[in-house]
């Protein structure tokens, strides 16, 4: 009995189960104390679980970026988070701009209008000179190469913005309209407003994402590519534009989620990029990366636990100050994942299509 | 015929816009103003001007090789100077545009310093405007001139240059070295002005490094052929020779360069070692480790911990009794998280690796650890060491340890690079599937890897707790991973001797210029793209990674690109 298990499980996997079981009755256990103690009430925990849905779909529209150019070139663009900076951090000068003229004041949903242009419009332009300078002529070199370039892509973007833009933390304007809570149809939700445009934008962003790669022309085009470069390329697909489409939809996702992620933490700056770009690729690989819904899914779930983690594991297994460690929450997720389920959350259904 | 030249005349408007695109992007990122107080000869030529032009003279040789294949050399010339034109406009555009438009608002740089850079001397906008499109054309033709000179000429001109620019830049440490000596004091009157090499320097340095390049590209200067074809005995002779010469200069090297290029030394030295062990791990078994910082961090806080005397003492030992425990407990880590990512291949890897490193780094700084390793405020007091009574009390002490550390892992890892092991991982690095078939056991093989790159690590943070005296949790960020990588990348994977070199280069030679620093991991995000653009094997090559990367390679089977990738999934 006992051999017969031995033989069929090398001893790393069964390191690795011992690893996770740990881990996992770590988790429950924390969760279980932190309950059973009643430190926090139901609002704290909706509360709790609301920021995490708006920072999740902040996560998830980056996610996308990683998973449509994964999806298709089959490399990591380690660049992404310097590709979402771009845009925001540029648009803090528009943005500033208008709120010294009293525009965000009086129309405010223009002003997040023109600064979300703004912001696409300069993501899309970095992920798209990346593709053409750093990662066209690599295309078909060993696996390593492309993603050593685009770790060095990643550290030049942030220091050249750090060089144009300076090296300070910016403030973002605030937005008047947009304090307190939701009050619509009558009652307050108990929902931030700033909260409810994030999701509600994030959400109709990726709607018409899903659209685009699933009804139009140049998503069908973007999918012939992904499943097959040559036999597209014979069907009469122009594959380099199909790529340069590629990254551009993911920068200005990219830039969208930019300016909801001001909108959330007020703050940019040249270095803010890279966490939210490591945590958003591990909501690709958590929603198996390649797999479009599962970005989605996958970002809102890492918002969620990045957001209950700290308090409820963590503060229950007795560590001072949990909310130092929320993004070693994500990291381990993300190691976790890659470990026990590289395939992601929905990555069978994928293979299954693929197949 | 008129297509071919209408061609052409595009061909130069797209070589002059990049030109003054990039231009302008220096020009930005503020390198022009950084740079501008560094004297390259005296009261001629700056850094920054070099840094400004640069851009012209480059488009204007490409423009220029490219024109020439197709048009006459006359028209290679004009080519490149209009490119420099062009080049110039847009400098001179950003130069109007500055001094009518408040532009610091969005671009800090463009400050009312730089645009007097820009002015480059002129009074009037006019004039600056006339003398920027001038020099930039002059510079662009230089640039084409140079393309067209014949290559053992302009070689020979380039390394001219480069020893004229390293002089320049060395000014400083030159003086700082060797200013009190007696025999120097004539030599340094005579190479350097007030600010940057004087007229006679120049020249002499310029002669000196074209001369070197002329007589090694004749044929004569081959040593190492020619002590190839000694008899047996007389080859070891020299070679011992030659490696006792190397121990001796390198002993001598703090006592007669004095306490800061001992400083700068020990630095590069450290990053030597950890270089040789990330070398194990990503050059010889091909496992991308971004965080390699973790085991370097392990080797610094186990040290510190174990002999501090601050607040957080423990035990209080002596450096040599905590270093040994130092690499245990790294080289324990590697193998402990090596565990996890066995099954893993390429960028997986590399992400889960970064993962590890960035959970190690928000650990030491949490408040949970911070009874036992000092949290932000790090661990101060960490004694020097010392054996008897002599202690290692500065840099030009410290250099002995530093160097006891290379030559040691220097000679494990050359070792194993030929060892059944090292062949293991090469083998492995090739292809893992077949590399198993060959009977290879792929679990042992990989944590060795881990182990002994961590083990290294360990080592190198040891020295470095022991060498800053105190540490601090900043000092082990992602950055220092992303160093270590870019000097094994531009070495060369897999090579040792490359790893010294581009230790050199990569750290030390930022070191030098202390104005760099701000552009630091700018150049190194930059080199990391352009060399596995141009030169992915490195600059100092192993055999069989040049010819894995080269496509030339004989018998390769053509890969699909993303057949692997289907295999991670």
């Amino acid at each position: 009995m006992f051999h017969r298990f031995m033989r069929r499980h090398d001893t790393t996997d069964i390191v690795m189960w011992l690893i996770g079981f740990g881990l996992l009755a770590a988790v429950l256990y924390g969760s279980y104390v932190t309950l059973s103690s009643g430190k926090y009430d139901a609002s704290v925990w909706l509360d709790f679980t609301i920021f995490g849905l708006a920072q999740g779909s902040v996560y998830a529209l980056i996610a996308l970026g990683y998973t449509l150019v994964y999806g298709i070139l089959f490399m990591i663009n380690f660049a992404h988070g310097e590709v979402f900076t771009g845009g925001v951090f540029t648009a803090y000068f528009v943005a500033i701009a208008l709120e010294n003229s009293g525009f965000i004041e009086r129309h405010w949903v223009l002003s997040l209008l023109i600064l979300m242009a703004v912001a696409m419009t300069v993501s899309v332009l970095v992920a798209v000179v990346l593709e053409r300078i750093a990662y066209r002529p690599l295309r078909g070199a060993p696996r390593l190469v492309p993603l050593i370039t685009a770790i060095g892509a990643s550290f030049f973007l942030q220091y050249t913005y750090r060089g144009i833009y300076g090296s300070g933390i910016k403030t973002y304007p605030d937005f008047p309209a947009l304090d307190g809570k939701l009050n619509m149809f009558g009652r307050e939700w108990p929902i931030l407003t700033v909260q409810a445009l994030v999701i509600v934008v994030a959400a109709l962003m990726m709607i018409f994402l899903y659209w685009y790669v699933q009804k139009t022309k140049a998503g069908k085009a973007m999918r012939a590519v992904a499943e097959d470069k040559e036999a597209a390329a014979l069907m009469g697909i122009d594959v380099d534009r199909v790529i340069v489409n590629t990254f551009a939809l993911g920068g200005s996702m990219a830039g969208v989620a930019g300016i909801l992620y001001a909108l959330l933490f007020k703050q940019v700056n040249a270095f803010m990029g890279f966490i939210p770009g490591i945590k958003a690729f591990t909501a690709a690989v958590l929603g198996g990366i390649g797999n479009v819904p599962g970005a989605m899914l996958g970002g809102l779930f890492l918002g969620i636990v990045e957001s209950l983690g700290p308090s409820l594991i963590l503060d229950g297994l007795g560590i001072p100050s949990p909310y130092q460690l929320k993004d070693a929450i994500a990291f381990t997720l993300l190691v976790l994942v890659l470990i026990f389920r590289p395939s992601g959350i929905m990555g069978e259904r994928l293979s299954e299509k693929k197949a | 015929m008129d297509k071919e030249l209408k061609f052409s005349w595009s061909e130069i408007l797209k070589f002059g816009a990049i030109a003054g695109i990039v231009a302008i992007y220096v020009i930005l990122v503020g390198m022009v103003e950084a740079f501008n107080d560094r004297y390259i000869i005296s009261e001629t030529v700056t850094l920054g001007q070099i840094a400004l032009f640069s851009p012209v003279f480059l488009l204007g040789y490409f423009a220029a090789d490219k024109a020439r294949q197709i048009k006459s050399t006359g028209f290679a010339i004009l080519s490149s100077a209009l490119v420099g034109l062009v080049g110039g406009i847009f400098v001179a555009a950003l130069l109007f545009l500055g001094a009518n438009i408040n532009m610091r608002a969005v671009f800090l740089n463009v400050s009312p310093d730089l645009l007097k850079i820009l002015h480059l001397g002129q009074e009037t906008m006019l004039g600056a405007i006339a003398a920027n499109l001038i020099i930039s054309a002059i510079v662009g033709l230089f640039g084409g001139l140079f393309a067209l000179t014949p290559h053992k000429w302009s070689n020979a001109l380039l390394v001219g240059l480069s020893i004229v620019l390293l002089m320049g830049i060395m000014q400083e440490l030159m003086t700082i070295t060797f200013g009190s000596k007696d025999w120097y004091k004539p030599i340094g009157k005579f190479i350097y002005a007030q600010k940057g090499l004087s007229w006679g320097g120049a020249i002499l340095f310029l002669i000196l490094g074209a001369a070197y390049s002329l007589w090694r590209g004749s044929g004569k200067f081959r040593p190492a052929a020619k002590v190839a074809k000694m008899p047996a005995k007389q080859r070891m002779t020299v070679s011992l020779a030659a490696w006792a010469l190397g121990l001796i200069i390198l002993l001598a090297l703090p006592k007669f360069l004095g306490s800061y290029p001992s400083e700068i030394l020990t630095t590069v030295g450290i990053y030597i070692i950890m270089g040789l062990g990330l070398n194990i791990v990503v050059g010889f078994a091909g496992l991308l480790d971004l965080g390699y910082v973790a085991f370097f961090a392990i080797g610094a806080y186990t040290v510190g911990v174990l002999t501090t005397s601050g607040k957080l003492a423990t035990v209080g030992w002596s450096f040599w009794m905590a270093l040994p425990i130092a690499v245990f407990l790294a080289m324990f880590a590697g193998v402990l998280l090596g565990i996890p990512v066995l099954k893993m291949r390429g960028d997986y890897l590399a992400i889960v690796t970064l993962g590890f490193g960035e959970i190690i780094r928000v650990l030491v700084l949490s408040d949970w650890l911070k009874p036992f390793i000092g949290g932000a405020q790090g661990i101060l007091q960490i004694p020097k060491p010392h054996i008897g009574g002599f202690v290692f009390k500065g840099p030009q002490q410290m250099y002995y340890i530093v160097l006891a550390g290379i030559l040691l892992v220097g000679y494990v890892a050359w070792r194993l690079r030929d060892a059944r092991v090292g062949r293991a991982w090469k083998a492995m690095r090739e292809d893992e599937d077949v590399a198993e078939a060959m009977g290879i056991h792929l679990v042992s093989t990989k944590l060795m890897a881990f182990a002994t790159g961590a083990a290294f690590a360990g080592l190198a943070g040891a020295i470095f707790a022991a060498k800053l005296g105190s540490i601090f949790p900043q000092s082990f960020n992602l950055i220092v991973s992303i160093n270590v990588l870019s000097l094994i990348i531009v070495g060369g994977i897999g090579s040792l001797p490359g790893v010294v070199v581009g230790a050199l280069i990569l750290v030390g030679l930022p070191e030098l210029l202390r104005e760099f620093a701000d552009f630091r991991m700018l150049f190194y995000g930059a080199l990391l793209v352009a060399m596995m653009l141009v030169k992915p094997e490195g600059f100092v090559p192993e055999k069989t990674h040049a010819r894995e990367l080269s496509e030339k390679e004989p018998f390769a089977p053509e890969i699909e690109p993303e057949a692997p990738a289907r295999e991670i999934i």
